[in-house]
């Protein structure tokens, strides 16, 4: 088995440690004798659908997300609709996850999205929403914790269509907007969030998650992941969730 | 007394009172009073240094370039007012000012509260050495403060000068004057000309990727610190400008110092510094350009460099029982991965791996943040370490970190307690400890060395 994940604009979009959540899928696919496969995609390049099965875009900053919203319309929307489509996981962090939606304000500007969830972030009066978080959600089956930290000037909305990843637990972080108590967007495998941290490290039972949902595309069945020594890992989610105070 | 002097007096008393009662914060307290009664203290009190003042900011490095233009400017007899003790937002530049006699000032200021603290002291000398990504929840993106700089220096009296690294894009340009396009009448540039210390490959935390003109992509011939280096813009045509004061021949000799032969107006001088790695070579070359800027003889300098003493606690080896704790400061990815490169090459004497305690904190002066322990390579001493101890608010995420850079489980131990993981790391090590705290951890390992009579308090 192998595991084949596809960062999309890393060298633009790594700005709150996106590569420890490619490092974090790496070793614990080795770990597991899972193969372990990475491809980038750039400005310009196409992307195939059907090579990938886990496609990651993280956060940049203003200059480069803007960049990479026009880019990323042009040459790789119809291959990620198409991948998603078909069950490809997506993790979309920060910037990244600004972008899955129709549009994306960054000052006198309005961004192009790439349309794939029912989203649009807009410009608010207020301060950046800045801090440690942690949310309720149902990904995977049943309740759990996700915990990590937001750091976002724009405000996202969810449209009718579209489901939350989960809910702020109260008091405990701002989320999409800071209003609605809405965090993230959750889409068949794909999967929007405000929260960095990087979030996989804090979280090991969603990236153990997403390499479920990605071998179980490329193979057909959803395969039984081999248990890992998780001592560290369940120690630094609560110590995750303990600085949002969860 | 005038109603200024009156505020003086009660914020003086307010210092004396904190340092009497022990409970430390002699070097903002006096200043935030006075700042909270007199908003424009600064510029007030600033006026009377008839010799000007000299600001420093930058990433990493403020407080040891600011300590080394101390040194070389004290072996000139000259003893500017100076917040020493790294106590750089307004309040601490305020209470330098308020304590301290002199007729020229020199302060380092924390990035964000640079165009601040220049607005109110027009000063004499800017020197900016660096910007990396830190503390994205308190500065946010680097280009937005990048901004914020050439607002600052644009609105600097045209008589201020400036000394800036060459090798950072974002710092080089703030030398140009935007309607000339030549760089400013007054403007030194330092840079590192000696191509055997080029990284092997650029690091993942790599900052300035666009041409701060156009938007282009720069292209590198060779980078030396995360993104400082040889850079063009291929689009555009902007280059790194020839730098006045340039290494041109770098030895870096581990923990113990470097050596360099460094370019300046009118000849070349030898520099020995008693600091490690290349990181504190560009600090040298700041400090270098910001003497010749005020009015020191190049030939003084190498002196006043080799006796100085690294700034209070960036680099230091202090006794602790039986052991020897040398403690390297750790704060953003940038400055992280000179410190790894430094211990990689003082591991290549210890054939077991060397040992290291690693405090991450969270508080705000070090960032809520933590993410960016994942930016900076600890990949670089898999193999090299013989035992760690992870300490601080967050220790759990730090052991997590270094366990998926490649260290073995088994060599990390997780204690978030500092004074008993401390304790734990100097009575296991094999010989020295090396002890890697970010901001607020390196305090509290100060406060408790210092009450344990092995180290100063750092306000005394």
């Amino acid at each position: 088995m192998e595991l084949r994940v596809l960062s999309l604009y890393p060298d633009q979009m790594n700005i709150y440690a996106d590569r420890g959540n490619i490092l974090f899928l790496q070793r614990r696919s080795e770990w597991r004798g899972i193969g372990f496969q990475w491809k980038c995609a750039g400005q310009g390049e196409s992307v195939d659908p059907a090579a990938h099965d886990l496609f990651y875009i993280g956060g940049g900053q203003d200059r480069d997300q803007r960049f990479v919203a026009a880019d990323m319309v042009e040459t790789k929307r119809a291959a990620l609709e198409s991948a998603v489509d078909d069950g490809a996981a997506l993790l979309a962090v920060c910037g990244g996850y600004q972008l899955l939606g129709e549009s994306y304000q960054l000052g006198e500007e309005t961004l192009p999205g790439l349309g794939l969830a029912d989203l649009r972030t807009v410009r608010e009066e207020g301060p950046r929403l800045i801090g440690n978080v942690a949310i309720e959600t149902e990904i995977g089956g049943r309740k759990r914790i996700l915990a990590g930290f937001e750091n976002h000037g724009g405000r996202t909305y969810l449209g009718k269509e579209a489901r939350p990843l989960g809910t702020v637990v109260k008091g405990h972080g701002y989320g999409n907007n800071g209003g609605d108590g809405l965090e993230g967007v959750w889409r068949d495998n794909m999967v929007g969030t405000y929260l960095h941290g990087p979030l996989l490290p804090k979280n090991a039972w969603l990236a153990d998650h997403l390499i479920e949902l990605a071998l179980e595309r490329r193979y057909g069945t959803r395969p039984t992941l081999d248990p890992l020594p998780d001592e560290l890992e369940r120690a630094a989610h609560a110590s995750a969730r303990a600085a949002a105070g969860v | 007394m005038s109603a200024f002097g009156a505020k003086r007096a009660l914020a003086r008393g307010i210092g004396a009172a904190s340092r009497r009662s022990g409970r430390g914060g002699g070097t903002t307290l006096p200043g935030r009073a006075l700042l909270r009664m007199e908003p424009e203290a600064i510029a007030k009190l600033g006026s009377g240094l008839t010799g000007g003042s000299t600001i420093v900011s930058a990433t990493n490095g403020k407080t040891t370039t600011a300590g080394m233009i101390a040194a070389i400017l004290g072996a000139e007899g000259r003893r500017p007012v100076h917040n020493r003790a790294g106590s750089n937002m307004t309040w601490g530049v305020a209470t330098a000012l308020l304590e301290q006699r002199g007729t020229e000032g020199l302060f380092e200021v924390d990035e964000a509260w640079l165009p601040r603290v220049a607005q109110q002291l027009h000063p004499r000398l800017i020197v900016l050495g660096n910007l990396f990504r830190d503390q994205l929840d308190r500065y946010g993106e680097m280009e937005a403060l990048a901004e914020e700089w050439a607002k600052a220096v644009a609105a600097a009296p045209a008589a201020t000068a400036l000394a800036l690294n060459a090798d950072d894009p974002l710092i080089a340009d703030l030398g140009r004057d935007t309607d000339t396009e030549r760089p400013r009448d007054g403007t030194l540039y330092f840079g590192i000309e000696d191509h055997s210390q080029a990284l092997p490959e650029l690091q993942h935390a790599f900052d300035a990727k666009h041409c701060r003109r156009c938007g282009h992509p720069y292209a590198y011939e060779v980078a030396f610190v995360g993104h400082l280096g040889h850079y063009s813009c291929p689009n555009c045509g902007a280059q790194r400008p020839r730098p006045d004061v340039a290494a041109t021949r770098i030895e870096l000799h581990g923990m113990e110092g470097s050596a360099a032969t460094v370019r300046v107006p009118g000849g070349e001088i030898e520099v020995e510094l008693p600091l490690p790695g290349l990181y504190n070579v560009y600090n040298a070359l700041a400090a270098i350009s910001a003497a010749i800027a005020l009015g020191v003889e190049p030939g003084h300098v190498s002196a006043a460099l080799r006796d100085m003493r690294a700034a209070f606690g960036r680099v230091e080896t202090i006794a602790v029982g039986d052991g020897r704790v040398s403690i390297l400061l750790i704060k953003n990815p940038a400055g992280a991965n000179e410190v790894l490169r430094t211990l990689k090459l003082e591991a290549a004497d210890h054939a077991d791996g060397i040992d290291l305690w690693i405090a991450l904190n969270d508080r705000i002066a070090d960032g809520r943040d933590v993410s960016w322990v994942w930016d900076a390579d600890f990949e670089v001493l898999a193999g090299a370490v013989r035992h760690v101890t992870c300490a601080g608010t967050r220790a759990p995420e730090m052991a997590l970190r270094l366990k998926y850079a490649g260290w073995p489980e088994d060599r990390i131990a997780v204690e978030p307690d500092i004074e008993a993981s401390l304790d734990a790391a100097v009575a296991g090590a094999a010989g020295r400890l090396f002890a890697l705290p970010t901001y607020t951890a390196l305090l509290e390992l100060r406060k408790l060395l210092a009450d344990r009579g092995l180290a100063k308090e750092f306000w005394q």
